[in-house]
């Protein structure tokens, strides 16, 4: 049988195949309690959008609004993290550190005055920025990252989490966003972006102290440790398309090869669950 | 019908990742894979789509149309990609220090992951084995070699982001997302080995934060030089 087939009927049979939300009731069971929550108060905007299914001819302008705010909420994230680390004195130690860390940080401000301007141009109305706890205390200020800011290891390793997260939830949306065009592409863009920037701070990490972190996510391993463990699950994952990668054609690929040679997706629930800790509500 | 590296072959394929064949005998078989080409096409020639990928005369290989096409143009990539870092690791070049040669390693995988997931997943469809044209490259020059390296890396990136709006199928195109940021994980750090601080640097990003996005005619345009054989782009999709 054609593997052609075999994929497209996996996408007929189990349409979560695709890591896209199947139903709308399915996600609002999953998104109880406080990620609910965010969904409601994050994403007012075209949420319903985003549980259509993605047409041949592109997603409807409702689709990629809420898709591109949800974008947005992750880069008020990570432009805020790395607006604070930067402006902290002697956190970072080195100036080549610093100056690698400012390039990340003027990506994410950039992408949130594209999305921005991009949400504008389709007649949406962006999300504002939530308030951030970047401890994961949820407002506490003292959730399991308290030294994140005192820190540089810990600042390092919440860099990692957020910039593979991203990664893993542009990614995610990629499906819904199919014949999208121009949409399509600059989310593209934005999450390679993401991809050399989380390349870069798991090098960073590795000159540190961690020497077992690799520019790619090899396995589920974090070097972070279990309260990461969300933003990894299931990059162990070595079957694509139903094609097992180790060991392919009689090639000599091991696990670990076979797993970084894909990143994996992360669902908008499973993506609302890793931020959660990280926005106070109010 | 018999092709010099088809799947299952008991060739390269069935050795251990250090102990393949020297250089000299990688590119005697890399040179056979045009006659491959040729056995190819002709048995393609039973297909039924229009145009036959692999199909052309000569050293024009047709990638093909739709969806079958784009997997084909990221085939021919990889299958680029995977024959750069096997002869790179085959005698890796003066001087390469333990990590380098262990990561070079790492993404040497990563990109035989791809070409052969490629190949599984177009079957009959594929494109024949290319055949590579590293005479512009110093294999015993560090500086050569990982220049390459970021060449292949970025236009890799920049290939798959072009090509995404051209993808119809939701399936495909989130495959496609999961191999591009591997991707531009390897151009990050290649290019932190030549330059510290040039993972994501203004050459490759611009002042929106964006990455570079590049058409297939365009990506033909930039690997023409390292392949024999010429990629014939004409049936793939432009919107």
């Amino acid at each position: 049988m054609n593997l052609l087939d075999v994929i497209n009927e996996i996408e007929t049979q189990d349409p979560a195949a695709m890591d896209q939300p199947n139903s709308r009731r399915d996600i609002f069971k999953q998104l109880s309690g406080a990620a609910g929550k965010i969904a409601l108060t994050a994403l007012p905007l075209g949420l319903s959008g985003l549980f259509q299914k993605a047409q041949a001819a592109g997603p409807s302008t409702s689709t990629t609004l809420g898709i591109l705010n949800y974008a947005l909420t992750l880069e008020y994230l990570e432009a805020g993290f790395y607006k604070m680390g930067l402006s902290v004195q002697g956190l970072i130690p080195t100036t080549q550190e610093f100056d690698a860390i400012l390039t990340i940080g003027t990506h994410e401000k950039e992408h949130v005055a594209f999305l921005q301007s991009t949400i504008k141009s389709l007649g949406g109305t962006p999300v504002s920025e939530p308030t951030f706890d970047f401890t994961a205390g949820a407002g506490s200020g003292n959730g399991p990252f308290a030294t994140v800011f005192s820190d540089y290891a810990t600042f390092l390793a919440v860099a990692q989490a957020f910039e593979d997260t991203g990664v893993r939830a542009y990614k995610g949306q990629a499906g819904a966003l199919a014949g999208g065009g121009a949409y399509l592409t600059a989310a593209l863009d934005i999450h390679s972006v993401e991809a050399r920037h989380a390349s870069m701070i798991r090098q960073m990490r590795n000159e540190r102290a961690f020497a077992d972190v690799t520019p790619w996510i090899t396995l589920n391993y974090s070097g972070i440790g279990a309260v990461v463990d969300a933003t990894y699950a299931a990059e162990q994952n070595t079957l694509q398309a139903g094609i097992q990668i180790v060991g392919i054609n009689g090639y000599d690929i091991s696990y670990e090869a076979a797993s970084a040679a894909f990143d994996e997706t992360l669902t908008m629930p499973q993506v609302l669950a890793i931020v959660t800790p990280f926005i106070v509500t109010s | 019908m018999e092709l010099t590296n088809s799947p299952g072959r008991p060739d390269l394929a069935q050795q251990p990742a250090f102990a393949r064949p020297s250089r000299r005998n990688f590119l005697k078989y890399a040179g056979l894979s045009g006659l491959a080409a040729t056995a190819l096409a002709a048995c393609n020639k039973l297909g039924t789509t229009t145009p036959v990928p692999g199909s052309g005369t000569g050293k024009s290989i047709n990638l093909g149309s739709g969806d079958t096409g784009i997997l084909n143009y990221a085939f021919a990539l990889e299958q680029l990609e995977a024959a750069f870092y096997t002869a790179v690791l085959l005698d890796p070049y003066t001087n390469i220090s333990p990590f380098e040669a262990l990561y070079l390693a790492d993404i040497r995988d990563h990109e035989i992951a791809h070409r052969e997931f490629f190949r599984t997943v177009l079957g009959t469809n594929a494109i024949p084995n290319l055949t590579p044209n590293f005479s512009s490259v110093n294999f015993s020059d560090r500086t050569s070699v990982l220049t390459t390296a970021k060449t292949f890396e970025d236009t890799g990136v920049s290939a798959y982001n072009g090509a995404g709006s051209l993808i119809s199928s939701a399936t495909y195109l989130t495959l496609a997302g999961k191999i591009v940021s591997v991707e531009a994980r390897h151009a990050a750090f290649i290019r932190e080995q030549l330059s510290y601080g040039s993972f994501a640097d203004s050459t490759v990003v611009s002042a929106q934060g964006l990455d570079t996005s590049r058409t297939p005619a365009q990506v033909l345009t930039l690997v023409a030089p390292f392949i024999v054989q010429t990629l014939d782009g004409s049936n793939l999709p432009t919107s």
